[in-house]
């Protein structure tokens, strides 16, 4: 019965996406029997976040630039919804994951990452980079850098705090927008730039700071764009270099990164192959040339962050513009390791507070 | 050839034909249902085996989140009863206005549109962007905070004060003539006539109907999801599916989707304390024919005759419809917009209507499959047998979901199966599990009167022919069966094409389905994209709805107008 309501009904709209479906039940049934089933050989999985594939990020060149280089391959990005949420995708799907590669990762989750025993080295030459820091890592693969700031609209604020005291001390109208640290790299390092300036005061400063925050979201684009960019609120926890891309790409200074005293918290973004992968040597060609100067191009304005190597003339000019940290700031790895948990539910607990 | 075909027939008709032991409908769905819900919440239990529960629950955060959950809970009821008495009020003394019927239908419909294409509705109301807070910058106020606990309360309240109002009403209209013959003889004022008549007959229905409404809030996820989910205003629901899917945090999933089994067993207790009442919610939606426009109240008005309490009624009528009325209408003229035809002809859109479709369809089948298993073992077990007890214990089995919350459930299969398979991958299949078992107690309830009904009436005539088997379910079930079936599996189809609990639990860029498409649309402050999203949910589930029960149930009637 339930095959010709199914037939009668849908059959004269043509419907494709529905073959596609049964055949996907189907296969879904095949695979909860055939464990841990992976594509074709030549496809490349690569979880990474939202903004690294949209049509403006640097996702569609690298894919296209990797496809010819490698020949007879495709690059398969799977787009999740925020980039802290790329790690929990490989932990809650374990060994059967279909990632081969994950790629937008942090400094800050590399140990957290590594502990889980599903990432395997990369055996990827890293020491030709140019980063703020020394790279030790065998595991993580360096793609870009950044610091945390908070991006403000210039024609709804005219000077910004230069401080996180300013800005918990700023006048009502000051509001921000930030990220939720469970789900998203930026919000995840505000929480850490925040504990890094204030260590054991962090969670008196959070629920002093509970009244400028407008909302939490789950991932940057939905800060940054949705919100942001339509006016929701004056300020957004973003990179020094977010105004880089409105300079270059809308010719404009509306949006200025406001420089703390503080100073700012170093974010290097970082990818790693799978330890379940099956397609380790796709895998490594692809990491290096991730830090190939051909990628590497595409990131300054696709990412909008710093690049990993030295681009000389071809680094856009604004990027020269930015506001220069008055000290940078990181946490190491292994200590966010053994305390994030705590730091998160400390977190949660001053804004849960009412 | 034919030869072999005609031979495999008649053994077909023949295997269908011979009489299955009456037990093994009933034996088969019990298998199979407690299977899906004993053995995940098994492998939960050893889990919390090694929870150290002491610290668990001296957790600030965890102690938050289960106090806000019981205080929204608390606040959407009262304010929930506290809406729907005057509006109930007011409709009974207003029988037969224009548009009565429409409304007091409408407020059954609340039950039937997804959860979440009416959250996109009061966003597009009361939002930021919405018409209230724009309306408020015309008059130079600042627009609505509307995110957090205000928003939970008014959507709690849009879903829960129509349906309390629906059962309140026709509790007053079934107060007996005689009743008001005596006041109109000793000339009452309308304050006695509350206090003597009307009072006594909603207090009996409070309790149980409070109650329910208690735990629909309680355990409300797409609403707190949506506009909560922050911190600062998440119930315990929605803290598993977060410590699940954001902090792959098992150990605190397991914690809290143990204190909520705790809370909705006490709860599912309490509820059989005032065992008439726990399926009032339902009854509304089954009786969507029956016309409300009460005329043994018609005579009656002339009880609240003076201006004053005319005025109070249109106003408070006038006020409920606007409050249901506003958020569809916004929802409808916003679906169409620069960005529907995009949306319509995305893939992703296209994709994710096929799932739902889907999801839909099986759920439905696996619903009525169980429900037909318990119900003809029961009735066996009920009317032939004369054991009414044990059949009745029997057909409870199916209720396990309303003990066991769907995102607990999940929380439960993924634990299960996570060692085994890639959950995301057959998220597809836990969707139509969990949805057939949240949509099995309203089959149940659906189909449980008719199917004792054939029996009843017909057992003799069926024992004395012998007729058994396929011939019975052909030439005596079915017939008087079919509506009912239509209804249960459109029921059915439509709570699952729009319910968000199981697929935010294992949906993901693989697998979309409408409702979660819509959700992370709402998400990411697309709202045109959202709107379009919506009115196609709503399309969706209405066409099912319809197509449903005119196919199964033939084409004299269709139970929605």
């Amino acid at each position: 019965m339930i095959m010709t309501v199914l037939r009668n009904w849908l059959s004269p709209l043509k419907y494709q996406g529905l073959r596609h479906s049964l055949q996907g039940l189907t296969l879904a049934i095949a695979a909860s029997f055939s464990l841990g089933t992976h594509a074709e050989d030549n496809v490349l999985t690569v979880y990474t976040y939202e903004s690294f594939t949209a049509e403006w990020g640097p996702g569609p060149a690298i894919k296209e630039g990797f496809e010819k280089q490698c020949g007879n391959c495709t690059i398969d990005f799977v787009a999740l919804d925020s980039s802290a949420g790329i790690l929990n995708r490989v932990q809650l799907e374990g060994e059967n994951t279909r990632a081969d590669v994950v790629l937008g990762l942090d400094t800050n989750l590399m140990a957290i990452a590594e502990d889980t025993g599903l990432l395997a080295p990369s055996g990827v030459n890293t020491s030709a980079l140019q980063l703020p820091i020394d790279w030790e890592s065998d595991t993580f693969v360096p793609f870009d850098y950044g610091y945390f700031a908070f991006v403000y609209d210039t024609e709804a604020l005219a000077s910004a705090p230069k401080s996180f005291e300013a800005l918990i001390n700023a006048p009502e109208n000051v509001k921000i927008i930030i990220q939720d640290p469970r789900t998203s790299t930026p919000g995840l390092g505000l929480l850490l730039w925040m504990k890094a300036v204030y260590g054991d005061e962090a969670a008196e400063k959070w629920a002093a700071l509970q009244p400028r925050i407008l909302t939490v979201t789950k991932g940057w684009s939905e800060a940054y764009f949705s919100l942001f960019l339509n006016g929701e609120a004056p300020m957004v926890l973003s990179y020094s270099t977010s105004p880089g891309y409105h300079m270059e790409i809308d010719k404009t200074d509306r949006y200025q990164a406001a420089a703390f005293e503080e100073g700012h918290y170093l974010q290097v973004e970082v990818a790693a192959l799978l330890e379940s992968s099956p397609k380790k040597a796709l895998g490594q060609q692809f990491l290096n040339y991730l830090i190939d100067r051909e990628a590497q191009l595409s990131i300054p304005l696709g990412n909008v962050m710093f690049p990993v190597i030295d681009l000389e003339n071809s680094l856009p000019p604004s990027f020269s513009k930015l506001i220069e940290p008055a000290s940078t700031l990181l946490i190491p790895a292994e200590e966010i390791r053994d305390n994030r948990k705590q730091w998160i539910d400390e977190w949660l607990e001053s804004s849960s507070a009412r | 050839m034919a030869g072999i075909l005609v031979g495999q027939i008649s053994r077909l008709q023949y295997s269908l034909n011979r009489t299955w032991p009456w037990w093994s409908g009933g034996v088969v769905a019990l298998v199979v249902i407690m299977a899906l819900t004993i053995a995940p919440l098994v492998s939960m239990l050893v889990e919390a085996g090694t929870i150290d529960w002491k610290t668990a629950l001296s957790d600030t955060y965890t102690q938050r989140v289960v106090w806000f959950s019981l205080y929204q809970a608390l606040l959407s009821t009262l304010l929930s009863l506290g809406c729907a008495i005057p509006v109930a009020l007011a409709l009974a003394h207003s029988p037969s206005f224009h548009g009565r019927r429409f409304l007091v239908t409408l407020f059954s419909l609340s039950l039937v549109i997804p959860t979440i294409v009416a959250i996109y509705g009061i966003v597009a109301v009361y939002g930021r962007t919405g018409w209230l807070s724009r309306a408020r910058e015309i008059i130079d106020l600042e627009p609505l905070s509307f995110y957090g606990l205000s928003g939970i309360l008014i959507a709690h309240v849009f879903f829960n004060m129509p349906l309390a109002t629906r059962v309140m009403l026709t509790s007053l209209e079934s107060i007996p003539q005689s009743n008001w013959r005596l006041a109109r003889q000793l000339g009452m004022s309308s304050l006695s006539i509350w206090r003597f008549i009307e009072w006594p007959v909603l207090r009996g229905q409070l309790a149980g109907l409070a109650l329910l409404v208690f735990t629909l809030c309680f355990t409300s996820f797409a609403i707190v999801m949506t506009l909560g989910g922050g911190p600062r205003a998440t119930t315990i629901e929605v803290a598993i599916y977060q410590s699940l899917r954001f902090d792959f945090d098992i150990p605190m999933a397991v914690t809290l989707a143990c204190l909520q089994l705790g809370i909705c067993l006490f709860l599912t207790l309490l509820s059989t304390l005032f065992k008439t009442d726990s399926d009032i919610g339902f009854e509304n939606v089954t009786e969507l024919t029956k016309n409300t426009a009460s005329s043994s109240l018609l005579i009656n008005t002339a009880l609240w005759d003076s201006r004053w309490q005319k005025l109070a009624s249109l106003m408070f009528i006038t006020a409920a419809s606007l409050f249901v009325i506003a958020p569809l209408m916004a929802l409808l003229i916003s679906s169409v917009n620069s960005s529907t035809l995009s949306v319509i002809t995305d893939s992703t859109t296209l994709r994710a209507i096929a799932n739902t479709c889907i999801a839909a369809l099986f759920s439905a089948v696996f619903a009525i499959g169980l429900a037909l298993g318990l119900l003809v073992s029961a009735r066996h077990l009920r009317i032939r047998l004369q054991y009414s007890r044990s059949g009745q214990w029997l057909q409870l089995a199916g209720n396990m979901i309303l003990i066991i919350p769907p995102v607990v459930l999940g929380t439960g299969l993924f634990l299960l199966l996570r060692p085994y398979a890639d959950v995301f991958s057959i998220a597809l299949l836990l969707v139509i599990v969990i949805n057939s078992l949240m949509a099995l107690p309203f089959v149940l309830r659906i189909m449980d009167a008719p199917m004792m009904r054939t029996a009843e009436q017909h057992d003799k005539l069926i024992r004395s022919l012998g007729v058994q088997g396929f011939s019975r379910w052909r030439h005596i079930d079915w017939p008087q069966l079919r509506k009912p079936i239509a209804l249960a599996t459109a029921f059915a189809a439509t709570l699952s094409a729009g319910d968000l609990g199981a697929i935010a639990l294992f949906g993901s860029e693989r697998v979309t389905t409408l409702p979660l498409l819509l959700y992370q649309r709402m998400g990411s402050y697309r709202m045109e994209e959202a709107a379009v999203t919506a009115g196609l949910l709503l399309l969706l589930c209405l066409t099912l709805f319809i197509v449903l029960q005119r196919l199964i149930g033939g084409k004299n009637r269709v139970v929605i107008t």
